[in-house]
């Protein structure tokens, strides 16, 4: 697809570190149907792991869990016991939108607010509060877009509309605007899905650079994707999680039949 | 795996043949379908303007005259003795002085010969109430006047500007031929011209008696066959004999013709003098005098005028026609903007009714209506829309929203008058009720309109909102309620637009009502423009139906004044971006 190598893998970070986020079975309800299947798994601090399995098995739905971004649908329950840094996600005293602060999301297509790139990295800072003044938040707004290496391309046209840039630099801003409210986790659901493969080729680089600082959970149907950015790889499959692990394990020498079949192409 | 979108559409195994005759065929097919939803769309383009064009046209025709009036241009002696007997030039004295004298004495001078009451009392109706309001207010803002000769526009009766409009009847002026040996005087002048000087006005007299048979005739053959009905074989009779004596005066064509008032009237111009010709013949003419011109036996240079319409169906007699007409050729009348229709409240007086009083009922009742409406309006739709739970009772509710908006809006007012006038007591025909009103009325319009807005704005906004740590409110007010913004205005518009017309439930709480004084307040009595328009269009003066038409006129304007600021505002809303 392109012709960025696949990155290695740092022999101490080959054995799961201390998880940032731990799922004990979890189950996710739509209604009547059954999205999430007992899903168990360890989300490892300071590195990129990966969601990969075939569409509808509940890999966006476990995202959503994360950052209980699940909680805006009626419909949805979840239950099981989610943590992070040993903290109950889902405890009654824990307001979302403090977790949504820790826990920053990009989506599948940009979705940058109709507002100019300045407010679109500024909005987050301003409304949790963490600067105190307009310089500070002149500060937050340019090292998050450098960052995101977003900074040189916009940096004559801060003033303009968001919506204005390309698609890969709005995805770009997205992470920027995510990367501005100092979260320690980030979600990216399909984060390339929508770009060509110079511009997915330029937000795995940013991928790679982010995880010294952050937990990047990702979700993507790009093998590839998961095998180059990735250290870590969970299979999931019809709302069970079949398998995670090392990345160059499950793609490797995956224990499972179906992760292997999938991997391999021979089903979809 | 997920490129299976991608793969063409299963069509016959061989595809799409290009050169076959059924693919050419089925191409035209869809073709010829295309071209004739167009020239549909077209036409009903064109007609539709075509409609718009007719309505504005036919409008602004009979609605620009009200927007100027006619004045006469009289030197005014404001006479001490007349409007400051006491000699105080105290403004309660100033105020209580004779201005109707000073108008009379103008008149006066200008023709000394109306001498006896009745004449007079014609001369003075042909200036309005509201010259003599003029002058006070002229007096009291200006007490030097006082003493003083001044030229001042004196605005005329509605009458008098309905003939100076040809609206009263159509006039058409002649040139005389040829030398007019005037003889006697007053009621009894003869006019002598050679070289048959009435001939022309003598056929077109004869034009006329032929139309009034052709009339005879046409009621003749209305009526039942013979013998039917005694009363009915009179009446044929009559007729039948006027039609013939008519008949008989048309036959011979020099014959000379007695005019009275059921006739066309037939003025003779001498100088600066009009008399009125009572008997007419081919050479020769007798008359009587209504101004005297200068003495003088023979003229060379004199004018005929008909008035088309018979002097029993004018509103304006030939002695009036006459003094407009002198009035209008010593240059002393003048066509001027009418100011008066903007300043004035109604009046029973077509010549001083204004619009001020309904524009500002309109505008005040708009006010209330937007400031209720508007915060409640929106609420109720950001609530429902985004923070309402999606149970029994919330469905119930949008339901009744929508049927709201479809009841008839003589029920709000019904409503309006049980609450608003009955239980709360509030004032009747007050601007505060009418607003009341016009707000539950407009209500669901903008709660639906907001509503379909905030559905618009897409959730990935909201989504993005969210992720980076905003509440749920603080999505909705900073993030999807501005992006919506533009469609609630144009809803909101759009329902006030809707409130501006209405008048059904306006005549239920008592804004019908006749009001002269301007309101102040939204708790003083007032009318509205729509309101407005229906009164003045169920009078039977002529002159009002120009008012109808010029009041159409501002509340069509009105209306665009509001749409731009709309559009205005809207572009303020969507620059922010
Ligand atoms: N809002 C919702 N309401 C009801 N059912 C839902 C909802 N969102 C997801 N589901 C169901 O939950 C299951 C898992 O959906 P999810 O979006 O997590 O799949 P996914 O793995 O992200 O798929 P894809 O790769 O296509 O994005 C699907 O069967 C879907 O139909
Ligand atoms: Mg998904």
């Amino acid at each position: 697809m392109n012709d960025i190598a696949p990155l290695a893998v740092p022999p101490e970070q080959a054995d799961a570190p201390r998880p940032k986020i731990t799922a004990r079975n979890i189950n996710v309800h739509y209604g009547e149907k059954h999205a999430l299947k007992d899903v168990s798994v360890d989300v490892p601090e300071k590195g990129v792991m990966a969601f990969i399995g075939p569409s509808g098995c509940g890999k966006s739905t476990f995202l959503r869990c994360i950052n209980r971004m699940n909680d805006t649908i009626p419909i949805c329950r979840v239950t099981g016991d989610l943590r992070m840094d040993g903290r109950d996600i889902y405890e009654p005293g824990l307001d979302p939108v403090l977790l949504r602060a820790r826990v920053g999301m990009v989506f599948q297509k940009p979705n940058p607010f109709p507002k100019s790139i300045y407010e679109n990295v500024a909005y987050g800072p301003r409304l949790h509060g963490l600067a105190g003044d307009k310089t500070e938040i002149d500060e937050i707004v340019v090292s998050a877009l450098k960052k995101a290496s977003l900074f040189e391309e916009v940096k004559d046209r801060l003033k303009d509309s968001g919506t204005s840039l390309s698609g890969g630099q709005q995805q770009r801003l997205c992470i920027a605007r995510a990367i501005a409210v100092r979260p320690q986790v980030i979600l990216m659901d399909e984060p390339c899905s929508a770009l060509d493969p110079i511009a997915t080729a330029k937000i795995e680089e940013l991928i790679d650079e982010l995880r010294t600082n952050f937990t990047i959970v990702i979700v993507t149907h790009s093998m590839q994707q998961a095998a180059r950015v990735s250290q870590r790889t969970a299979f999931f499959h019809l709302g069970k999680l079949i398998e995670d692990g090392v990345t160059d394990q499950i793609f490797m020498n995956p224990r499972h039949e179906l992760t292997r079949n999938y991997i391999t192409g021979r089903f979809g | 795996m997920t490129d299976t979108a991608l793969a063409p559409p299963m069509t016959r195994s061989a595809g799409v043949d290009f050169d076959s005759t059924e693919a050419r065929e089925l191409l035209k097919r869809r073709y010829r379908a295309e071209a004739r939803f167009k020239a549909l769309g077209l036409l009903a383009v064109l007609v539709t303007a075509a409609f718009l064009a007719f309505l504005l046209v036919d409008i602004l025709r009979k609605g620009i005259p009200s927007f100027f009036e006619h004045r006469a241009t009289l030197t005014v002696n404001f006479d001490a003795a007349l409007i400051d007997p006491k000699g105080t030039r105290d403004p309660a004295d100033l105020r209580e002085g004779d201005y109707q004298a000073l108008v009379r004495a103008a008149l006066q001078s200008q023709f000394p010969e109306a001498q006896d009451r009745r004449t007079r009392r014609a001369l003075d109706g042909m200036i309005s109430s509201g010259a003599v309001d003029d002058l006070r207010q002229a007096v009291l803002a200006n007490p030097g006047l006082i003493g003083q000769s001044r030229v001042m526009p004196l605005l005329f009766s509605s009458d008098a500007d309905l003939f100076l409009r040809q609206r009263d009847t159509l006039i058409t002026r002649r040139t005389g031929s040829g030398p007019l040996r005037v003889e006697g005087e007053s009621n009894a002048v003869t006019l002598r011209g050679g070289g048959a000087a009435f001939r022309a006005a003598l056929a077109e007299s004869k034009t006329f008696l032929a139309e009034r048979r052709r009339a005879l005739l046409a009621e003749l053959a209305t009526l039942p066959a013979a013998g039917s009905n005694a009363g009915v074989d009179t009446k044929r009779t009559e007729l039948e004999q006027a039609a013939a004596s008519i008949q008989a005066r048309i036959a011979d064509a020099n014959a000379p013709e007695t005019l009275t008032d059921r006739e066309p009237s037939l003025l003779v111009a001498i100088g600066d003098g009009i008399l009125k010709i009572t008997e007419i013949g081919a050479n020769e003419a007798k008359a009587t005098t209504l101004i005297a011109p200068k003495p003088g036996s023979i003229i060379t240079e004199w004018s005929l005028l008909t008035l088309r319409v018979p002097e029993t169906n004018r509103r304006v007699n030939d002695n009036v026609s006459a003094w407009l007409e002198i009035l209008a050729q010593r240059g002393l009348t003048e066509r001027a903007f009418n100011a008066r229709f903007f300043q004035n409240g109604d009046s029973r007086e077509p010549e001083l009714a204004g619009i001020r009083g309904a524009l500002i009922g309109s505008a005040l009742t708009l006010m209330v209506t937007l400031l209720l409406c508007v915060p409640i309006g929106v609420a109720a739709a950001i609530y429902l829309e985004e923070f309402a739970p999606k149970n029994r009772f919330t469905d119930l509710l949008e339901v009744n929203i929508n049927n709201l908006a479809a009841v008839p809006s003589i029920v709000f007012g019904l409503l309006g008058l049980a609450v608003f006038l009955n239980a709360f007591d509030l004032p009747r025909s007050a601007p505060l009720v009418g607003g009341l009103v016009l707000a539950l009325l407009v209500l669901p319009t903008i709660i639906i309109a907001s509503r379909a807005a905030l559905k618009a704005v897409p959730p990935s906004i909201k989504e993005a909102a969210l992720g980076v740590g905003a509440s749920h409110q603080q999505a909705v007010f900073h993030h999807v309620l501005p992006l919506a913004m533009p469609g609630i205005m144009t809803g909101t518009i759009i329902g006030m637009a809707h409130a501006l017309g209405e008048t059904a439930p306006l005549l239920m709480i008592g804004m019908v009502a006749f009001i002269v004084d301007i309101p102040g307040a939204i708790t003083e009595a007032a009318t509205v423009l729509p309101v407005q328009i229906f009164l003045w269009s169920d009078l039977p003066e002529l002159a009002f139906q120009s008012r109808t038409a010029g009041a159409i006129i501002v509340l069509l304007g009105f209306l665009l004044v509001m749409n731009a600021a709309a559009v205005i505002l809207r572009r303020m809303f969507e620059r922010r971006w």
